[in-house]
Order: structure tokens, then C-alpha cells, then sequence
């Protein structure tokens, strides 16, 4: 047997590449193991149909952390983001909506609609700023150990506090309101035109099993908002997110890293409370001195590490943690672009997010078909044409879209996701967006559609949760993944999460896995 | 002897405004409460709507009437005796029921029936609520801190915050937060796999908001059974003997007592101010009264938007309270039955009459409920909760006779093309008919029905959008955020106007916490 | 109405002092007779029969049955053979008891586990990953206890079993007519005793057979009061009265590890990771504050206390069951939890919780006596228990 790594990272996505980069980097040494024969996790970007390329489940950047870019300098392995502008186009009754970069750009789009609501469009950015500025430095920092903060968690937060209360009294109070409201409510209160309040209420949804209704939806927009970003932005990567996958892959070997792929792992090795070894299926043992899973939770304690050496109380726990895969994707090669009568201004105006959201209670309804365990009668869709930004993804003249669907509960109250029921799904999405661009049922040349249960399958995703656990307010930040484990340690000694599952969730942001890394090595120097 | 002009005027004379009122009189101010009806009680009166049938019109139970104003208003020797509601009975659709009895060990022994599981956790789940009630009492009875000020008093309540979180060690504060933002269905979930037992629990949790038990932060309210236990003085829920104005009567009795003066048929019209200070009220026969100290115990909405003049107060409270959410959800049917309802499950006369029955089967089925009025629109199939107060005090109705009370969830105030009198028979037919499907002898046994809905209630009690808690319990319209920040410790931006309603801090429930701790505030300011 | 257990229809009948009480949701008999005395001596000089139905009860089945067992408990369940019996706590994962019980190996892939609280969820819960079923048999299966000097004649008159070769804590199947049933010898009383497990169909015909072949002998239905009395002599603690279980705690300080109990022996750190092995392990590292001790009051003194007020010894006529101050000196060092006057030692004794360093057996301690409305502290010695321990009850 070998000389036991200094860590194990089981996984091969951005958080995963990440943690082994930043650990490497530190001089550890470091082997990835990745189940699949391409890394980049639900960052990938693939083959789907002969010479049409497309992000198999991310199809846009979270706020990905630029000391992340900056420190691993993922510019020069080949990582290139794109801030369309608009980021998003919202269809709805035969116009519509664009959310530009530029506020005051959104509030003469949004005036057709409403000129009340155009004129408070620029406060209503300015509020979700300084909400977002919150957001952004809870993110940046990892959770404090709470009921019971030491010295230096309680400085972090009081200068978190005070950060927000620079802003002033009247943004403290606005933002506190604003973090577990769901989004009809905060949309309500500023807004009276539906088809804007669907558009911003889309941009906060995607992956979440709530409708607009379900308090605690409004953090959801936040989460997915760079600090200073306006409601709505969309991060892409010029030749799809797999990219930012191979940048980190490229840092991370550079740094030393060795990456495994079609390596995957049946179990982690425990001894007397400590992990000690990954097993991969084969039987192969790879012995470490500790072990990063960015695998969800679920899958890490419950399959890998196995409850029979985990207390029963953390087994509770971690059962417990709701992780209800939400959406489907949908993946079709065009022979053309499709053709929206309602949006005005040509391609360009394509370039960010397509969304059918066109309104709060159009996305309710679609929530209230998953509610009990049905797939959305009318479902919401946000589509992004990456030939657009990079068009080498398809031959030329050709396009590729890819639809993020929701609602597609991972439990259907009838039936399973078989073969019927996925096309089914299929053909409901394509008829949704032909209403909007008839032209499109025509072009399509090929369609490929991925369910929960699929995403689950491929990825390893329990439940086929994209976020690795829902982001509902009892899971996140210091309860994330589970209340008492939220600093990345676990109850196996040596062994630590890197996933999303992690503080602080969900989107290719890259944080989990640095924070991660962080808490590795502040452990080593610890001991 | 009375000595001409008042101390304190206290608008409206529900029970926190009569609370607020005892107490202030209680320190020695003169005191005058004036009440637009012509009883004293607000939401919590009795009234024999039909002769010889009593009804507790709108609040029918009392659950969390805080015993330190039992005591120091000394509420029993005013006659208040709040007698126990000891079960609750759900009827299934399946021809099968569920019971919580009073009894432990009777309550495990039905739970075993659904599931044995379910029976071993029910008694883990109890302990658990009884710890944590037994630690967020602490902040029921605290004037919530302005988190945005800097003044010594908000610090040291903050710091007083974070030391009591800190005090209740990693598990409670975890389960705390938990209960705090999840929905009551996912928090149940994890505990229970019985869905009638699931629904019962979870019901609880959306009385009175205009949320779905899958809703998240609807599992706090779960809590609130527990805190009546702890107290040791009732059970979980109680009925007043005479209805909940008996609750009103004594409080308005103890107000008296401590020299108070209580006016009914006396609406305001508006608080006068002058200089940035009130100073006392007109009425709407034009009669002015004055005042140093004015305190509305009505909602938010009446007490900063009608009856002071909006402008002159800061434009971001008056942007807060515009957008309080206050949508009322409920409605109440109150019937005189000539027989008991006979259930199909559990037939003929039991002691399960004696306790609440629940009309929720299922998550599903409120879930349901909650889908039609989010599109406004009356439950087809509404959650009810029902008592036979006549059972538990006979005077309530005529010998032999009984009287029915039902709370009805969901009906939004808000209703599509609004509420007449047509909608109001058809949304009473609706409850009549939910519930004969269990109790089918019920609709030959109704000598008089009458229907109360959000509507009703804005006109008779002056609920705002009927909303029973004058302000939905999100999360968003807690503690220091409620009715709005900066605004939260009972004080107005106009000096020497208080508010002291359901729209303070801990909310809503006949619990006459608001008015306590509004008073407390008052003569705290007074004595400075 | 409350559950009642099998014996119900017998018992109700015998029942002339109608005084019950409440033991797991069921009612039981306190005592038969209108005094429980001649109950206490059945079970000390002759045997005495007594209704232990509402244990709870519980089969676990399957390849890891055994397994799963071992994970909750303090003892090694891995070596319990087929055919013995095991007493043993178990903890939560901070190491403090939630209940205790005794685990019988009636196959090697077949274990009963009896306990005082519902435990159900929790063996469910232990479950995940390991294959083994769980059948909750505490409604369907009869539980009697025969103890006593008498108890082995009499059960060899009325069983076919070979008793004799029957070790203390062992276990062997027999059957009565067309009824099968098991046989352990175990029991609460610290004497010679059997228990006997067997479908709850069958209780009132074994009832009734175990009536007749015990009345040569002396056989005496036997209720709660006796045994409280015999137990308390043995140094057997009972739940929610010598200790609080952890899940009831709503403090810590109201929690105890098996250490604390007397029960150090038990815990088999040694074994693999099983429920609050980790804290066991700080804990063992350090010596234990709290002891749980036999208190036997000094006779000479009590009698002073009560002779200054002009009083012979009054005590109560049962055991009690609250807790009473224990003092070194002027300062608390105690309480004990439950206590009796011993008809058979001549002796007012208590367990009692002790701290250190004031648990060692001779050590001259306190408890506290009621003497005509005063608060009296009565000398007491600090004894190891048991206070009884019969030869016969392992012979």
C-alpha cells in the first residue's frame, strides 16, 4: 500500500477542484477522485447530440468568488465569465420585460408596464443592494460556532452588523425585514406590474421546491446576487460552465493536484472515530490523512461513511435535511434561432436568461402542481442560448438551448420518471416556449431531457437536489449542513464537506470548497 | 370621587386595552377607556345573539392569558374561571378518528392505534416544546430592543438578548431557530409519519395567518400549546365560564376597581397633537377629551393612519405600516343546535364533544385550503375548529339546547368580486356541509346560524381586513419588526401616544401581553 | 379507558384492597390485601406471584439483530450466548442513561429486550444501515414473575422444564399444555425468582395453573408496594424514582452516567462504537462525582431524635419515593431517592446519590428525618449495596 495523501477529495467539482487547489497550494498533497470520466460535477459542459455542446446542469455562474479567480489566477487556465445585458428577458402576454446591468436602463423597460413601478425600481435596487451586501459578507466568512460565539466569531459578526448599519438606520431595518420575507410579499409592497414581479420573482426561484408564496424566498434572490449586482444578474462562461471546471482542474494540477476520474468511491474507511481511507468500487484502497467530500450530506454520511458509526442523533440530523430535487433540465439542438415576436431588440437582447415567469401567480400555480407531488401544468422555464455567447458550441448557423424547468418534483405522488413521462415533460416545455416563439417546435433537431431522478443518477445528487439541501432558512448559514456541523468538520474525525451542502450553498461560486480549505488547514495549524 | 380630566385615555376597550387600562390605573393615573360598541370586550365578548344562546362572537378560547396579569389584576376575585378544554378530536374521512386526550397515557394509547412510532415520538416532541416554551417565555415578556439604535437601553436589550440565546446551549437554540423559520408540515415531518396527527398539530400553527401548513414559518405556533402547560395554571387550551367576554368583563371589572373609567358608544374620531404631543381625543360626536397620555389598542393601520394624520409622522413608518400585512383569512360560524352533532366515527355522546374538534385530515387537505383563498377564493373544503361551549359551561344556552362555535380557515378578506350577503350564506352553506359529512345529524339540529366573515369582523369589531391578530404573524412582523422597526417598544413617533394592541409584540391571542408590557413602557417613560 | 394487562380478569378478582396504580399506561395492583405485609414476606420466605405484563417488550430479529442491540446498550450484547440474559443501561450520545432493562438471547438472531420506557423509535432510529426487525411486543406478550425461596419447587411442579440446571440470568424454553412459553431466571426482588414470558392468550390459564401448583407451597399474588420493598433491599434502582432518564432531564444535572448508578460494570468501552461510547470514555478517564450508595440509618439515633419529642419511631409503612437531603456535617452532599424500613433486616434503609468524596462504604453521613414537623437530620452509614443478597438467589 502507498503512502497515505495528506487529503482526499471525493469529487470533482468547482467546490471540490477548488478545496484541492487551495490545499496543494498549502503544500499538501492532494488526489481528486471523480465518479464520472469527466470532472466538473453539475459544472460540465457536454456533448449532446453530434457537434452540439451544452452545460449538461449549471447553465450559469453563482456569484463565483473573484479572491477564488484572483488566487488560483483561473483567467489563465482559460476561464472567461460573460455579464449579458440584459442578463434577463421575461416573456409574458406578448411583450416583454428586460432586466439590464443598468438600473435606470430596467426602469424605462419596466415603464410600458408601470411607470409607478419604473419609478421605483432604482430604490428598490438600492434596497436589494444593501441586502445583498449583507448576503455577500455572510458568505465571505465562515459560519460562527453559535449559541456560543468565541472572540473572534462575535468581532466577525459585530463587524457585520456595523457594516450593515453604516448604511443607516433606515437600510439596517429595511434589510433585517427583507431576509426571511418570501418574494410575493417584497414584490408586493414595491410593485404593482405582474409581468415584473414574475420576471424578478424567476430570478430568485430556480432550485428551490417553494413558489413565491414561501417565506424566506426573498434571501433566495439575494444569494444569487454579487455584492452591488441589480435584481435579476446572470453570470455565463464563454464556452460553457465546464470551462470554469477546467480552469479550476487546470489550477489544481498545477498546484500539484493529481485528479482520478472514473474513480468512484463506494465507502469512506472510519477507525476508532477517524476517517483514514477512501474504497473505490473496484476495491482499491487509497489511505489519507483526511478526507474532503464535496459529495451532498446524505450521500457522504449515510452511503459513504455508513450510520452505523455515526450517533444517532446526527444520523436524525442528517436525515432530516430536505433536499427535494425541484427542476428538470431540458437541452435542444436548433437549426435556428429562435424567434420571439415579443422582445424588440434582436439577439443581443437573447444573450442573457429567457424566462417564462409571467407572474407571481403563474409561478404559485406551478409550485402548487409540485406541492403534491404533480410536475407543473404551466411550468416556469429559464433558458439561456450559450451559441449566442460562444458560438462554437454548436455548428454553424446552429444553436443550443437550455432550459432549467421547474416545478419537477423528484416525487411524483403517481408513477416514476420513466421514458413517457420524461418526453412528457419534454413536449410540455417546448409547447410553453412555442407560445412565445412559435417558430421554435420547428427547429428543434434534437431534445434531450434530464429529470430529477436523471440528475440524481448521473451526478450523484440525492434527490436530485441541485443545491445539495434546499436553501430554506432553517439551512443555511450556522445551520447548514445541519445545526452544530456548520463549520465544515464533522463528527469523523479527519474528514470535512466541500460541497454546497456547506455554508454557503448552492451556484457555482466556488465558496464552499475555499471555506473549506480555509478550515482544513486552520485545523492542521491547530493540532 | 371623580375628579375631573384624565391621565391616560385608552382607545378601545378589547381585552389589551382594558389590561393596559388596569394597569395604568393600577400605578395611580386616572384613566378613561373608550369603547366604539356597546360592550367592552372587542374581538373577546359574548353576546346572545339569539335568545338563550350565548355566543363567544369572535375569540372562543383562551389559551395563553398571561397569569402575571391574572394575578396582578387578581382576575379570579372579578370572577374570571377559565375552565379546561381537555381534548382534540379529529373525525376522518375514512371512518376512523383521532384523539389527544387530556390523559397521557390515554393519548399514547390512541396514537399507538394510528402508530407506535408516532406515540414514542409524541412524548419526545412534548418534552421538546416544553423546553423551548419554557425558554422563549423570557422574550414574550420583554419590550423588544430597536436593533438599529445605539441608545444604552436598545444595547443592554440587545446584550440582554444575546446573553439569554447564548443561555440556552446549542440544542434548544438550534431546535429554536429551526421552529422559527421552518414550515409546521416539514417540522411535523420530522417527527411524525400519522397525517391526521400531522394535520391537528400543523392547524394550529396557520390559525389566523394567511399561510398553509406547508408554509415556512408557520412552526413556531406550535409552541404556543405548550406555553399554557408550563404555567401550570390551565392546560393547553381553556374556555371562560360565560364565553370569552366573561375574560373582557373581568379585566374591565379589575380596570374598574383600580378607578378606571370605562365609556362604551364612545368612538374617537382622532387624537389630538399639538407641538408633536397628544393631547388628548375627539370623539365622533365632536367631544373632546383631554389627555397626557393617549394609547390605541387598535391595529396598526387604525392607530397610525386613521387616527392620527399620517403626515405627521416620519414617511418610512407610515411606508411601514402601508405595507403591514394584515390580510384577514378567517371567518366564524356560531350556531344554536337543538341536539349534539352525532359523528359517524364516534357516535352518540362522549367526552370527546367536550373538547376542540378539528376538521383537518390531512396536511394535503389544508394545504388545499390554503390554495383556494391564495387565489381568493373561500375554502371549498375550509379547516374548522370547533367547540360546544355549552357543554363545558351549561349556561351558555338553553337547558338541553347547546351552542356550536366554529372557526373557519381559509376565507380571505380579500375575496374575488368581494363580499355580500349571498357569498356570506354560501360560504356558511360550505362549513355546514364539511361538517355534516362527519356529523351528519348536524344540519336538523341548527335552530339558528350565524356567519361572521373577514368582512363582518372589519365592520363589527373593527378588525382591519378581519385580521384576528391586527397583523399577520410572519416572520417579517416579529418582535422588533412589529408592527414596524424603530416602532416596536410601544412608543409612537408622536410624544405621549402609545399603542398597546394584538399589532405590538407577542401578537395576537387573548394573552394581554401587548397591553401589559405597553403599560409597563408607559409608566417607565412617565417616571423619567 | 386505560389499558389493563392480560392478567386483568384474575387480578381484579384477588383485588381486595381495590388500591391500583398506574405502571406504563396499564393498571396494576398495588396491593392485593388491605395491607401489603404478608406480600413482602411471601416473596422472602415462600414466593409470591406477580403481574409484570406491563414492561415494555420488545423482538429483535435478524442477521444484525444482535448487532443492533450492541450498538444501544453499555454491554457487550455480542457475547451474550443464546440462552442468557444480560441487565444492562443504556445511554444517549452524551453518555447519561435513558433507561434499563435486560436483553435475552433466545436465538442468535432472535433477542428480547425489555425495558421500563418506550424505546420503539429509538431501536428504530439505531436501525439505519443493519438488518433487523423490530416487533414492538409489549401489548401481546404476558410477563409473571415467581419469586422467592419457593419459586424453583414450584415452577418444577408446574412446568416441564429442567430449572435445576436453570443458571442466575440464564433462559430456557419450556411448555405447559399446548403453551409455550420462556422461562428466565431474573426478577426485581434479589432472591431466588423466575420470570415467565408467554403469548398474553394463554394468561389466564397459566394464571390459574400457577395458582394451583404454587398453593402447597404458599403461593401469594403478590402487588407493587411488596416489590418496591424488595427491591429497595436488593439495591435494584427504578426508573423516574433513583434516577431521572436523560430524555426526561430538562437539565443536565438531573442526568446520570452508569457510573454514577453503580453501574460502571456494564460498560464494555472496549466493545465497538455504541451510543455515548465517546463520553463514557472522557468520563471513565476521571473518577465519578456522583455515587449512588446504600444509606442505612443509625436505629439508636433515630430513636433519640424521636424520643426528644416523646415519640417511639414512627415510619411509613411503604416505601417512599421522594427525594430527601443527605448531609456531611452542615453541608449537602446528597439526596436520596428511595427508602424503606426493611421488615426482614431491622433496618431504615435508602439509596441514596452521594458525592465524593463521601461515598466510601463506613462513611458517616445524614439524612434527613421528619420528626413531628421538624426537619431532624438522623445519622446514617454509607453501605455498599446490596443490602440483601441472598445465596439461594444464584444457588
Amino acid at each position: 500500500m502507498s503512502a497515505p495523501f495528506d487529503a482526499i477529495v471525493i469529487g470533482a467539482g468547482h467546490n471540490g477542484l477548488t478545496a484541492a487547489a487551495y490545499l496543494a497550494r498549502a503544500g499538501l498533497s492532494v488526489v481528486v477522485v471523480e465518479q464520472r470520466d469527466v470532472i466538473g460535477g453539475a459544472t460540465v459542459t457536454e456533448e449532446f447530440h453530434p457537434g452540439f455542446r451544452v452545460d449538461t446542469f449549471a447553465h450559469r455562474m453563482g456569484p463565483f468568488s473573484p479572491r477564488v479567480f484572483e488566487d488560483l489566477r483561473l483567467r489563465t487556465y482559460g476561464l472567461e465569465m460573460v455579464w449579458p445585458d440584459p442578463a434577463r428577458v421575461a416573456m409574458a402576454d406578448g411583450r416583454a420585460l428586460s432586466l439590464f446591468r443598468d438600473p435606470s436602463q430596467t426602469a424605462e423597460a419596466i415603464r410600458p408596464f408601470s411607470s409607478g413601478d419604473a419609478a421605483r425600481w432604482p430604490a428598490f435596487c438600492r434596497t436589494v443592494a444593501d441586502a445583498a451586501r449583507l448576503v455577500d459578507a455572510v458568505r465571505q466568512s465562515q459560519p460562527p460556532r453559535l449559541p456560543d460565539p468565541g472572540l473572534r466569531d462575535l468581532l466577525r459578526l459585530a463587524a457585520i452588523g456595523l457594516g450593515l448599519r453604516r448604511r443607516g438606520k433606515r437600510a439596517m431595518a429595511e434589510t433585517l425585514r427583507l431576509l426571511p420575507m418570501s418574494l410575493a410579499d417584497l414584490l408586493d409592497d414595491w410593485f404593482e406590474s405582474d409581468v415584473l414581479k414574475g420576471a424578478v420573482a424567476g430570478a430568485g426561484l430556480p432550485g428551490l421546491m417553494q413558489g413565491p408564496r414561501g417565506a424566506g424566498t426573498a434571501y433566495a434572490l439575494l444569494h444569487h446576487l454579487a455584492a452591488g449586482e441589480a435584481p435579476g444578474g446572470v453570470t455565463l462562461v464563454r464556452g460553457g460552465t465546464g470551462r470554469a471546471a477546467e480552469a479550476l482542474a487546470g489550477a489544481a494540477r498545477a498546484a500539484g493536484v493529481e485528479i482520478r476520474t472514473s474513480a468512484p468511491v463506494e465507502r469512506i474507511g472510519v477507525r476508532s472515530d477517524a476517517a483514514v481511507e477512501v474504497v473505490l468500487a473496484g476495491g482499491e484502497v487509497i489511505p489519507a490523512r483526511r478526507i474532503l467530500s464535496s459529495a451532498d450530506p446524505k450521500r457522504t454520511f449515510l452511503t459513504l461513511v455508513g450510520p452505523e458509526a455515526l450517533d444517532p442523533a446526527f444520523v436524525r440530523q442528517v436525515r432530516h435535511i430536505r433536499m427535494r430535487g425541484a427542476c428538470a433540465k431540458v437541452h435542444l439542438a436548433l437549426g435556428e434561432l429562435p424567434r420571439f415576436p415579443g422582445i424588440g431588440g434582436g439577439d443581443a437582447e437573447l444573450r442573457g436568461a429567457v424566462m417564462v415567469a409571467p407572474g407571481l401567480d403563474y409561478l404559485e400555480r406551478a409550485f402548487d402542481d409540485a406541492k403534491y407531488g404533480g410536475v407543473s401544468e404551466r411550468p416556469f422555464l429559464e433558458a439561456v442560448i450559450p451559441t449566442l455567447t460562444d458560438p462554437s458550441l454548436a455548428p454553424p448557423g446552429r444553436h443550443v438551448m437550455s432550459i432549467l424547468v421547474q416545478y419537477a418534483p423528484y416525487h411524483l405522488k403517481a408513477g416514476a420518471w420513466e421514458a413517457a413521462r420524461r418526453e412528457a415533460l419534454g413536449d410540455a416545455v417546448v409547447a410553453v416556449l412555442a407560445e412565445y416563439a412559435p417558430n421554435l417546435p420547428a427547429a428543434v433537431l434534437h431534445r434531450q431531457v434530464l429529470t430529477p431522478l436523471d440528475l440524481e443518477q448521473r451526478l450523484g445528487l440525492t434527490e436530485g437536489n441541485i443545491f445539495q439541501g434546499e436553501m430554506a432558512l432553517d439551512q443555511l448559514f450556522f445551520m447548514r449542513p445541519v445545526p452544530g456541523w456548520a463549520r465544515y468538520g464533522t463528527p469523523v474525525r479527519g474528514l470535512y464537506l466541500c460541497g454546497a451542502g456547506a455554508h454557503p450553498g448552492g451556484g457555482v461560486t466556488a465558496l464552499p470548497g475555499y471555506h473549506a480549505a480555509r478550515a482544513v488547514l486552520r485545523d492542521m495549524s491547530a493540532s | 370621587m371623580k375628579r375631573a380630566g384624565f391621565d391616560a385615555i385608552v382607545i378601545g376597550g378589547g381585552h389589551n386595552g382594558l389590561v393596559n387600562a388596569a394597569y395604568l390605573g393600577r400605578a395611580g393615573l386616572r384613566v378613561l377607556v373608550l369603547e366604539r360598541r356597546h360592550l367592552v370586550g372587542g374581538a373577546a365578548v359574548t353576546e346572545e345573539v339569539f335568545p338563550g344562546f350565548k355566543y363567544s362572537v369572535c375569540s372562543y378560547v383562551v389559551s395563553l392569558l398571561r397569569p402575571e396579569i391574572i394575578r396582578d389584576l387578581d382576575l379570579p376575585a372579578c370572577g374570571l374561571e377559565i375552565l379546561p378544554l381537555e381534548s382534540t378530536f379529529t373525525p376522518l374521512p375514512n371512518g376512523d378518528y383521532l384523539v389527544r386526550w387530556a390523559d397521557h397515557d390515554l393519548t399514547r394509547r390512541e396514537l399507538y392505534r394510528h402508530s407506535p412510532r408516532d406515540a414514542d415520538a409524541y412524548d419526545e416532541f412534548g418534552r421538546l416544546m416544553h423546553q423551548l416554551a419554557f425558554a422563549v417565555k423570557p422574550v414574550l415578556g420583554m419590550i423588544p430592543p430597536d436593533v438599529t439604535s445605539f441608545a444604552p437601553s436598545d444595547l443592554a436589550g440587545l446584550l440582554r438578548l444575546g446573553r439569554y440565546v447564548r443561555g440556552l446551549g446549542a440544542d434548544r437554540f438550534h431546535a429554536l431557530v429551526k421552529l422559527m423559520t421552518m414550515s409546521a408540515a416539514d417540522y411535523l415531518e420530522e417527527w411524525f409519519e400519522t397525517e391526521s396527527l400531522k394535520a391537528t398539530m400543523s392547524a394550529s400553527g396557520i390559525i389566523g395567518t394567511f399561510l398553509g401548513p406547508r408554509s415556512p414559518g408557520t412552526a413556531y405556533v406550535l409552541l404556543h400549546h405548550y406555553l399554557g402547560e408550563i404555567d401550570g395554571v390551565f392546560r393547553a387550551w381553556g374556555f371562560a365560564r360565560g364565553g370569552t367576554g366573561a375574560v373582557s368583563n373581568a379585566i374591565a371589572t379589575a380596570a374598574e376597581r383600580r378607578g378606571v373609567t370605562l365609556r362604551t358608544g364612545a368612538a374617537v374620531a382622532r387624537v389630538i397633537t399639538r407641538g408633536g404631543r397628544a393631547r388628548g381625543v375627539v370623539l365622533e360626536s365632536g367631544e373632546q377629551i383631554g389627555a397626557r397620555v393617549v394609547v390605541s389598542a387598535l391595529d396598526p393601520k387604525r392607530t397610525f393612519l386613521e387616527l392620527v394624520d399620517p403626515a405627521e409622522l416620519p414617511g418610512e413608518l407610515v411606508a411601514d405600516i402601508r405595507r403591514f400585512r394584515i390580510r384577514g383569512s378567517s371567518g366564524k360560524v356560531n350556531l344554536a343546535l337543538s341536539e349534539l352533532p352525532d359523528f359517524t366515527c364516534l357516535p352518540g355522546f362522549g367526552p370527546h364533544l367536550r373538547g376542540a374538534i378539528s376538521i383537518s385530515p390531512s396536511v394535503e387537505y389544508l394545504e388545499r385550503a390554503y390554495d383556494d383563498a391564495k387565489y381568493g377564493a373561500f375554502s371549498r373544503r375550509p379547516y374548522l375548529d370547533i367547540v360546544i361551549p355549552s357543554l363545558i359551561d351549561p349556561g351558555m344556552a338553553p337547558p338541553g339546547k347547546h351552542v356550536m362555535s366554529i372557526f373557519v380557515q381559509y376565507a380571505p378578506y380579500q375575496l374575488n368580486g368581494g363580499w355580500t350577503d349571498a357569498r356570506r350564506e354560501a360560504f356558511g352553506d360550505t362549513v355546514i356541509d364539511t361538517l355534516s359529512q362527519f356529523a351528519p345529524n348536524l344540519k336538523s339540529a341548527i335552530l339558528h346560524r350565524q356567519v361572521l366573515t373577514p368582512a363582518d369582523m372589519e365592520r363589527e369589531m373593527g378588525l382591519t381586513e378581519g385580521n384576528i391578530f391586527h397583523g399577520e404573524l410572519s416572520l417579517h412582523q416579529l418582535f422588533s419588526l412589529r408592527p414596524a422597526t424603530r416602532w416596536a417598544q410601544y412608543r409612537t413617533p408622536i410624544a405621549g401616544y402609545y399603542q398597546c394592541g394584538s399589532g405590538t409584540h407577542p401578537g395576537g391571542g387573548i394573552s394581554g401581553a401587548p397591553g401589559r408590557l405597553g403599560a409597563l413602557r408607559i409608566l417607565k417613560d412617565l417616571r423619567q | 379507558m386505560l389499558r389493563t394487562t392480560p392478567f386483568h380478569s384474575r387480578t381484579a378478582l384477588l383485588c381486595q384492597a381495590q388500591n391500583w396504580r398506574r405502571w406504563a399506561g396499564c393498571v396494576v395492583a398495588s396491593s392485593y390485601e388491605l395491607s401489603h405485609d404478608r406480600e413482602y414476606w411471601a416473596i422472602r420466605s415462600a414466593a409470591a406471584l406477580l403481574d409484570v405484563s406491563p414492561l415494555y417488550k420488545y423482538l429483535v430479529r435478524g442477521p444484525d439483530a444482535a448487532r443492533l442491540l450492541d450498538r444501544i446498550v453499555t454491554r457487550d450484547i455480542r457475547r451474550c450466548a443464546v440462552g442468557q440474559v444480560m441487565y444492562t443501561p443504556w445511554c444517549d450520545e452524551a453518555g447519561k442513561v435513558l433507561d434499563d432493562g435486560t436483553i435475552t438471547r433466545l436465538d442468535e438472531d432472535l433477542l428480547r429486550l425489555t425495558a421500563a420506557e418506550p424505546n420503539l423509535r429509538w431501536l428504530h432510529e439505531n436501525s439505519a444501515g443493519l438488518d433487523a426487525t423490530i416487533d414492538d411486543v409489549s401489548d401481546s406478550t404476558a410477563a409473571l414473575a415467581v419469586q422467592g425461596p419457593a419459586s424453583r419447587a414450584i415452577l418444577r411442579d408446574a412446568l416441564e422444564a429442567d430449572l435445576d440446571s436453570l443458571r442466575f440470568f440464564r433462559a430456557t424454553r419450556a411448555q405447559v399444555r399446548d403453551i409455550p412459553l420462556t422461562i428466565t431466571r431474573t426478577g426485581y426482588t434479589g432472591d431466588l425468582g423466575y420470570e415467565l414470558w408467554f403469548d398474553g392468550r394463554h394468561a389466564e390459564r397459566m394464571w390459574d395453573h400457577l395458582i394451583a401448583a404454587g398453593q402447597p407451597y404458599g403461593l401469594t399474588p403478590a402487588g407493587m408496594l411488596a416489590l418496591d420493598i424488595a427491591r429497595i433491599e436488593a439495591g435494584l434502582i427504578l426508573i423516574d424514582v433513583d434516577y431521572v432518564p436523560a430524555r426526561k432531564a430538562l437539565i443536565l444535572a438531573r442526568t446520570s452516567s452508569p457510573f454514577e448508578l453503580g453501574l460502571g460494570w456494564t460498560v464494555r468501552l472496549d466493545k465497538g462504537y455504541f451510543v455515548g461510547q465517546r463520553a463514557l470514555r472522557a468520563e471513565q478517564a476521571r473518577p465519578p462525582t456522583w455515587q449512588l450508595r446504600g444509606l442505612e440509618i443509625e436505629w439508636d439515633a433515630l430513636e433519640r431524635l424521636y424520643a426528644e419529642a416523646g415519640l417511639p419511631v414512627e415510619l411509613p409503612a411503604a416505601a417512599w419515593r421522594t427525594s430527601v437531603p443527605v448531609y456531611a456535617g452542615d453541608e449537602q452532599v446528597g439526596y436520596a431517592t428511595s427508602g424503606c424500613w426493611s421488615p426482614l433486616l431491622k433496618q431504615y434503609i435508602a439509596l441514596a446519590h452521594v458525592r465524593a468524596p463521601h461515598t466510601a462504604p463506613g462513611t458517616s453521613l445524614a439524612m434527613e428525618v421528619t420528626v413531628e414537623h421538624r426537619r431532624r437530620r438522623a445519622p446514617a452509614r454509607v453501605r455498599e449495596l446490596p443490602f440483601f443478597n441472598p445465596e439461594r438467589k444464584r444457588a
